[in-house]
């Protein structure tokens, strides 16, 4: 090393500095011996006397979750008092007496008591059983000098007023995992702690989440209360208010009662979802409460799947719904026109198979119209087999088929657009030709949650624009006031030609309401509906016979599905229905459904309206001005 | 070959009182973390680990002259300042802080490097400068950039007692090289007069996070409860202690952070007021020693090196005691040698390892 780089000189003054520095750094020590002296020398009796019957106990209030609430404010989830057993190892004398005898009481097992206990300081409260009925707590109560250290505590748990309704959206909440406590992010939460576990209770965690207050309380050698030194105020969470239209969502869980599938509707002016059902439903109570292991069982081994959400967890066939998506591809694509026509004689002949029509005797001579009205597949085949399975998947894509919809709901499904790139990936083969003639009709690879298929119809039905599907409206303070609104979002545009949309929604409107149209069940006498029809087949038909469904056992009964929007010029509600092995047609069992919920849709509008005028005359007196009118929400915020 | 000059300047003094203040933080560290049996392998058996992978660093920088390190000293720099953005993009989160870097099954935390490598580019950049009559506050330009942006980094982690850390090491640092009076005197009243400006600028939250760490009582509910649990523990040991794992504050796991910022307060419960002035009086005869190293250095760049890893070790002392024993607001600043983690214990000892370095080649 070369050292003639280095100045030798130093700094000037440095030995100065150092000596103040020195200084300093022995003046610090000083100040910490000084310190030291005085907590320790003379005020040591009075620490150590703290310290030996340390008496500074945390007793933590907690604060009330937020409410979650319809788009009206009318209340789905609240909040009930429970009483919740807790523990203290530091009061309890007799530690192992205490658990023997309080375990009989609430019966659970001593070893499993201490278990819990020992998992935290012996100065924090450890909650040992919860939800006990009244008359554990009477129990409890009585033999309290025979329990040492166990407390009863109030505290506020879930309800669900109107049991299974809606409750997929909510999700459960419950204990925070010690997994979650370790790794961090989880401030102010402690050992028993309840958080939202899916759902909207997961999704708007730090919104329901109040804040918990606390106690800092000095005891005696007892455990007793004897001052309260601090004193930490709760807040309870804020509500959320959801997009769900309480009414009408009644209404559909009645039109869908005792059948299996999903209920999603939809204004397709902003995304927000009006009504969401996936049956068959659980009452989310029981998460609230303690959870029995076999209860637990039957649950998850249900072959029904009472868990899973059918309207984006199940992904199914979307059968002849997907032929609104073929029809836009062929149009934009040039590859028909509304006039081209094509024969369908019951059957079209594809290499050494024949792939049938629904319609046994046929369609005869069909165009684009006539062929959605009355779902001629023999016509989508054709169509299917010019197009080819790539352009085909591209407009399904365009759809937002293929993809999460992104939903505030977590483990969504994306559901399965198949071409030609996805089955080499998936099964390492060509794709077959004869697959496109299927997958034209919906019946192939093909699978789509309802929620996605209600999306499609949702952005065909306001001219293009995909939105966002989502729940949360807004997020109101306990006090009423509104805090946030979410904004619709517009996920992307489906790029289609005006002529395309104008030529697939008056198709459409024809499916409901012209002769020959699968779902005329679904007419309404005013207002003009819009929809497709969807039948899936869930196993493969002998060619020679044609069984009737309700003959077949119930696991192979087709699905039935009706894609629908109303009203056709102007649309304010999109609407899908799925009914799980039906066992009928889409027109046949899916169509009246629909065509009910849509009735009372429009029925409660107008009741509502009507409602808001009469209101209006009689305040008029009051001369408030109509625009004046209070309004707990802001009904459609900023929709395009 | 190794010069034999250097085996006979050889700081034993230095390196047995690291062993000797490192062993009795181990041995707290046991104690400590008695009570509690969560996790595979022993909290103060892994501390061990740390250490022996300090020594193996001390080792390593033994074999380099420190004067080569100069010409580095901005590649250090600059590669401890991407870690710390590595962090806030990649970073894990712990404790509702995002601190730390995985590196296979192990975390590392960059902001410990930073104290060292800010100390590297300082004592760099005022020795390539001539300080006749003390530095002009334009010269001091540059070092107010190389700890601002690491301090922004790391205020965003968020880790204020780390920062707190940065900005006593360059006021130390820019202190010792020698400031003019006038520049001083400006630079001082430019920062009082910043703070009402800057506090007009901050958002609610951390106005309120501010007012926190100047007041604990305003957030009752953490620090404040810290801060009377400590000072019980610190008092309830009176002269001779509680005993060796005898200590019911920390056994009984009042205090959440016994086994790294508050592990003074073990101390000072199980070891009373002899034990903790041992502590006190072996970390004042190691910080004045130190000193003496710098005094001794012949050139600048050691001497400013030196004094800066001496400097960092004494506000690290100062600060975490003060807060122990309830003098000063409770920030994450951990106490050398007796704190639990791996990155902190590394970087010490990587500075006793500079310290060494410099101290055996005085005469060379």
């Amino acid at each position: 090393m070369n050292m003639e780089l280095y100045s030798r000189e130093g700094i000037s003054g440095a030995p100065s500095r150092l000596f103040i520095f020195s200084t300093i750094v022995v003046i610090g020590a000083l100040i910490i011996f000084a310190r030291l002296w005085y907590l320790q020398i003379l005020h040591g009796d009075e620490y150590r006397q703290k310290s030996e019957n340390n008496r500074v106990r945390i007793r933590p209030v907690l604060a009330g979750r937020g409410m979650v609430l319809d788009r009206n404010g009318k209340v789905m989830v609240d909040n009930r008092p429970a009483f919740d057993v807790f523990m203290l190892r530091e009061d309890a004398k007799d530690f192992k007496g205490t658990i023997m005898n309080v375990s009989g009481m609430i019966k659970s097992r001593p070893e499993d008591i201490e278990a819990t206990v020992r998992r935290d300081s012996p100065f924090i409260p450890v909650r040992i059983k919860k939800d006990i009925d009244r008359d554990t707590l009477a129990t409890l109560l009585t033999n309290k000098l025979d329990l040492d250290g166990i407390t009863v505590s109030i505290e506020p748990k879930r309800s669900y007023p109107h049991g299974t309704l809606a409750s997929h959206l909510f999700g459960h909440i419950g204990e925070i995992t010690e997994k979650q406590l370790s790794v961090g992010g989880y401030e102010g939460y402690r050992m028993g702690s309840l958080i939202g576990k899916s759902g909207l209770e997961s999704k708007y965690e730090t919104y329901l989440r109040g804040v918990d207050g606390g106690k800092y309380v000095e005891v005696d050698a007892a455990g007793r209360e004897v001052s309260v030194l601090k004193e930490v105020d709760s807040y309870p969470g804020n509500n959320l208010v959801t997009t769900i239209d309480l009414e009408l969502q009644t209404v559909a869980e009645e039109a869908f009662k005792d059948k299996a599938g999903a209920v999603v509707a939809m204004d397709p002016r902003n995304g927000e979802i009006l009504a969401f059902i996936s049956s068959p439903a659980i009452n989310p109570d029981i998460f609230a409460g303690p959870l029995d292991p076999q209860e637990w069982n039957s649950l998850i081994n249900d072959p029904m799947k009472p868990l899973q959400n059918r309207a984006i967890q199940s992904q199914y066939p979307p059968g002849s719904t997907y032929k609104t998506f073929v029809a836009a591809a062929a149009l934009e694509e040039g590859i028909i026109t509304k006039d081209t026509a094509f024969h369908c004689n019951g059957g079209y002949k594809f290499g050494n198979r024949v792939y049938r029509c629904w319609k046994k005797e046929g369609h005869g001579s069909v165009s684009l119209h006539r062929a959605l009205v009355e779902s001629c597949d023999v016509y989508f085949y054709q169509v299917g087999l010019k197009l080819g399975i790539d352009r085909m998947a591209a407009y399904a894509r365009k759809f937002g088929l293929g993809e999460p919809t992104g939903i505030e709901l977590s483990d969504e499904k994306g559901g399965i657009v198949p071409d030609k790139a996805w089955r080499k990936k998936r099964f390492g083969s060509p794709w077959i030709d004869g697959e496109t003639l299927s997958c034209a009709i919906g019946q192939g690879f093909n699978l789509v949650t309802p929620l996605q298929l209600l999306s499609a119809y949702a952005a065909l039905a306001n001219g293009g624009s995909f939105y966002q599907p989502h729940l949360a409206k807004a997020i109101v303070g306990p006090d009423g006031k509104v805090l946030e609104t979410f904004q619709p979002k517009i996920k992307k545009r489906l790029d289609l030609s005006p002529e395309t949309v104008a030529l697939l929604k008056d198709a459409l409107q024809g499916v409901v309401n012209e002769p020959g149209g699968t779902a005329r069940s679904a007419r309404l006498e005013d207002i003009t509906v819009g929809g497709k029809t969807g039948t899936t087949q869930v196993v493969k038909m002998r060619a020679d016979k044609r069984v009737k469904g309700q003959d077949l056992p119930y696991w192979f009964r087709d699905h039935a599905w009706f894609a629908s929007f109303a009203p056709a010029e102007d649309p304010r509600i999109a609407l899908v229905v799925f009914i799980e092995h039906s066992g009928h047609s889409g027109g046949h069992a899916a169509a009246p459904i629909a065509g009910k919920i849509l009735k009372s849709f429009f029925d409660l509008e107008k009741q509502r309206k009507e409602g808001v005028q009469a209101e209006v005359k009689t305040e008029g007196n009051a001369e408030v001005r109509p625009e004046e009118k209070p309004e707990p929400l802001p009904e459609e915020p900023i929709a395009d | 070959m190794i010069d034999r000059r250097l085996i006979t300047n050889f700081d034993w003094t230095l390196l047995g009182s690291t062993l000797l203040l490192i062993f009795l933080g181990v041995l707290n560290l046991y104690s400590a973390s008695y009570s509690f049996s969560s996790g595979s392998t022993p909290v103060f058996l892994k501390q061990v680990y740390y250490i022996l992978m300090g020594l193996a660093a001390i080792l390593v920088i033994l074999q380099i002259d420190y004067k080569n390190l100069e010409r580095y000293a901005y590649w250090i720099y600059g590669f401890s300042v991407l870690l710390l953005v590595a962090v806030l993009v990649v970073g894990k989160t712990g404790g509702g802080a995002r601190r730390w870097i995985g590196i296979g099954g192990l975390t590392y935390q960059p902001s410990e490097l930073m104290k060292l490598s800010l100390i590297l580019a300082l004592a760099k950049y005022f020795h390539n400068r001539n300080n006749i009559g003390g530095y002009q506050l334009r010269e001091l330009g540059i070092p107010f950039l190389l700890v601002g942006a690491p301090t922004i980094l790391i205020m965003k982690q968020p880790d204020l007692g780390t920062a707190l850390i940065l900005l006593s090491l360059f006021v130390t640092v820019v202190l010792f090289a020698r400031v003019r009076l006038k520049s001083l005197i400006i630079a001082g009243t430019l920062a009082a007069g910043s703070v009402p400006v800057l506090w007009q600028f901050m958002k609610d939250y951390q106005k309120k996070r501010l007012m926190t760490f100047l007041n604990p009582e305003f957030d009752a509910l953490g620090s404040g409860y810290h801060i009377i649990q400590s000072k019980i523990a610190v008092g309830s040991g009176k002269v001779l202690g509680k005993g060796f794992l005898s200590g019911t504050q920390s056994q009984l796991q009042f205090l959440p952070e016994h086994h790294t910022d508050f592990i003074f307060s073990v101390l000072a419960e199980e070891w009373g007021f002899m034990g903790s002035m041992v502590v006190v009086l072996g970390f004042l005869f190691f910080i004045l020693w130190g000193v003496s190293i710098a005094k001794e250095c012949k050139d600048k760049f050691g001497t400013l090196l030196s004094f800066g890893i001496v400097a960092m070790i004494a506000w690290h002392f100062l600060i975490n005691i003060g807060m122990v024993v309830g003098l000063l607001p409770v920030v994450g600043v951990p106490l050398p040698f007796f704190s639990y983690g791996g990155s902190f214990v590394i970087t010490i000892m990587m500075g006793i390892g500079l310290l060494l370095n410099i101290r055996m080649r005085r005469f060379m």
